[in-house]
């Protein structure tokens, strides 16, 4: 392990595609297969399991905490739960009205946190908000122009613009003004568009590729993206794409800001990558825990220079020849000394100074949540 | 290992850890379907990569499909001659009928090859995507080798049988 990582959960032995920290990193939500865990943080210990969350009955895709505390979870059975925090620490769930007929892929809470987005495989972007006379929750759809699953989603920081990307290569960026939550002001001198009417497509950009993540960089006007051909790409107001490539050449599923020039990368490589702007535009920064590539000859070390080696025996040549037998096919693997040991699903900023991010949490196909310090 | 079988192992190495990199997707077309996109007739045609063909020469070739949540991998087995093409068949057809205790193996090779896997992100969440490929490409060094022992077996007691049997004839 390097340096730069703060902390190293191992929480599951199933893939976690995504965790949430609450606002004051005192609890972490995170999914595994058809549940929602949720932790209690504890100095210096192992977190420690408060609730699950198991309404779900297919695998739950995504998860997120609002500023207020609410959990909001969606799954691949067409739902999305909120989940309200009880004062005995327990939770009380109410479904979502999605109408969505198929997968639910992503879903994030506007800064406001009183309305969230929740993407999914039919092509639907749905905007769900409280509904007080009725005591539910209730979704609008953006529907066009999608025109494949919906990967990714970001709320822009002024709550009203949302960007999304998917499996079609398109980044788009789409008004989510809901009236009676949201008031003018709040895109007042937006350098993006005039008018904000609830599901205008704003802008779209085209790269071919599918969409992992997304990002924006409110303080900049800006939106980050990477792509599964291992690609990250910065765009702004003038329409202007900025790319950089990853040496790597593996996808990127998550990206996050650190600061207006730096980001963040994490994706099938396992460990997570910084980009940054320079003089001649974006470039690939440095890894980060990233060791070096070792290719380890395992059974090499049974050739080692033991007095067995000077009397080869008929009975010891036979046992290592068994031995042997045994690690047929781990000679050439490579050995992973990165902290995860799988790809990274979702990277997430926790802690922050003067506005530069200074931590970065992730979690894994392997069940880990890793805390990295940039 | 031969001259020209290390650069075909090795494109076919890399060309794996290209392709497999898989997600967990759900259906856009069926309700609560999670399935391999490689293999269902796919009205997104987004959803699948451009197929890979590595090839040593013409009777030895590897097709890679990659997709958003799955691959598949398909080798062709040098068969030179009619008894190579016989002990293929019977070996690949050995390992297929029991194909859940490879997890990766798929029943039925895909038309034209001698046997295909079928690698979907539930493998690759759970296994090493490293060994997976280590897996396969040991998989490709190793059934050459045993054909060829196979072969030559069969040779040396197709003799002993004839000579034994014929035996009883001489005067």
């Amino acid at each position: 392990m390097s340096d730069s990582v703060v902390v190293n959960y191992k929480l599951a032995k199933a893939p976690i595609y995504s965790h949430c920290f609450s606002q004051d990193r005192s609890i972490l939500a995170l999914t595994l297969n058809s549940d929602c865990l949720v932790f209690r943080l504890i100095p210096n210990g192992k977190p420690q399991l408060v609730a699950t969350l198991p309404d779900h009955d297919k695998t739950v895709t995504s998860v997120d905490i609002s500023i207020h505390g609410r959990i909001v979870t969606c799954s691949q059975d067409r739902n999305a739960i909120v989940w309200e925090p009880l004062s005995d620490g327990s939770y009380k769930p109410t479904l979502v009205l999605l109408r969505i007929n198929r997968a639910a892929t992503c879903v994030k809470w506007a800064p406001s946190g009183y309305k969230f987005a929740v993407g999914s495989s039919a092509r639907i972007i749905a905007i769900c908000y409280y509904e007080q006379e009725n005591d539910w929750w209730v979704s609008k759809h953006i529907k066009k122009p999608i025109k494949s699953t919906v990967n990714c989603l970001s709320w822009h920081p002024n709550g009203i613009m949302l960007a999304c990307g998917g499996t079609d290569g398109y980044v788009r960026a789409f008004s989510g003004f809901v009236k009676g939550l949201d008031s003018k002001e709040q895109v007042s001198n937006s350098p993006w568009a005039d008018k904000f009417p609830f599901g205008a497509l704003i802008r779209e950009w085209y790269d071919g590729a599918w969409i992992h993540g997304v990002a924006w960089r409110g303080s900049q006007e800006k939106l980050a993206f990477v792509t599964h051909n291992g690609t990250f790409n910065v765009v702004d107001a003038s329409d202007e794409i900025l790319t950089a490539e990853y040496p790597e050449g593996l996808p990127l599923t998550s990206v996050v800001w650190v600061n207006d020039h730096e980001a963040v990368c994490g994706g099938f490589s396992c460990h997570p990558v910084l980009f940054s702007e320079g003089a001649n535009g974006w470039q690939f920064s440095k890894n980060i825990d990233k060791s070096v590539a070792s290719r380890t000859p395992v059974a090499a070390s049974f050739e080692g220079g033991d007095d067995q080696d000077e009397n080869p025996s008929f009975g010891i040549s036979a046992l290592r020849k068994f031995k042997d037998l045994d690690l047929k096919g781990k000679v050439s693997t490579q050995v992973q000394e990165c902290t995860h040991e799988n790809a990274i699903m979702e990277l997430a900023p926790y802690a922050e100074s003067s506005g530069n991010v200074t931590e970065v949490s992730s979690c894994g196909l392997d069940g880990k949540v890793v805390i990295y310090r940039v | 290992m031969s001259q020209s079988l290390r650069p075909y192992l090795t494109a076919v190495r890399y060309s794996l850890q290209a392709a497999l990199n898989l997600t967990n997707f759900s259906s856009q077309v069926v309700e609560r379907h999670n399935r391999p996109e490689v293999e269902v007739p796919n009205t997104s045609a987004e959803l699948l990569l451009q197929p890979m063909n590595v090839s040593r020469n013409e009777h030895e070739q590897v097709l890679i499909e990659p997709s958003v949540n799955s691959v598949r991998v398909s080798i062709k087995v040098k068969q030179a001659d009619e008894i190579e093409q016989i002990l293929v068949h019977k070996f690949t057809r050995f390992l297929e009928q029991r194909a859940e205790s490879f997890y990766v193996l798929r029943r039925v090779p895909i038309e034209g090859f001698s046997i295909s896997f079928l690698i979907t992100n539930k493998h690759t969440e759970t296994m090493n995507t490293e060994k997976l490929v280590d897996f396969i490409i040991d998989f490709m060094e190793e059934v050459d080798k045993e054909i060829s022992e196979m072969k030559l077996f069969l040779n040396a007691r197709a003799r002993f049988v004839a000579e034994a049997y014929l035996g009883e004839f001489v005067y």
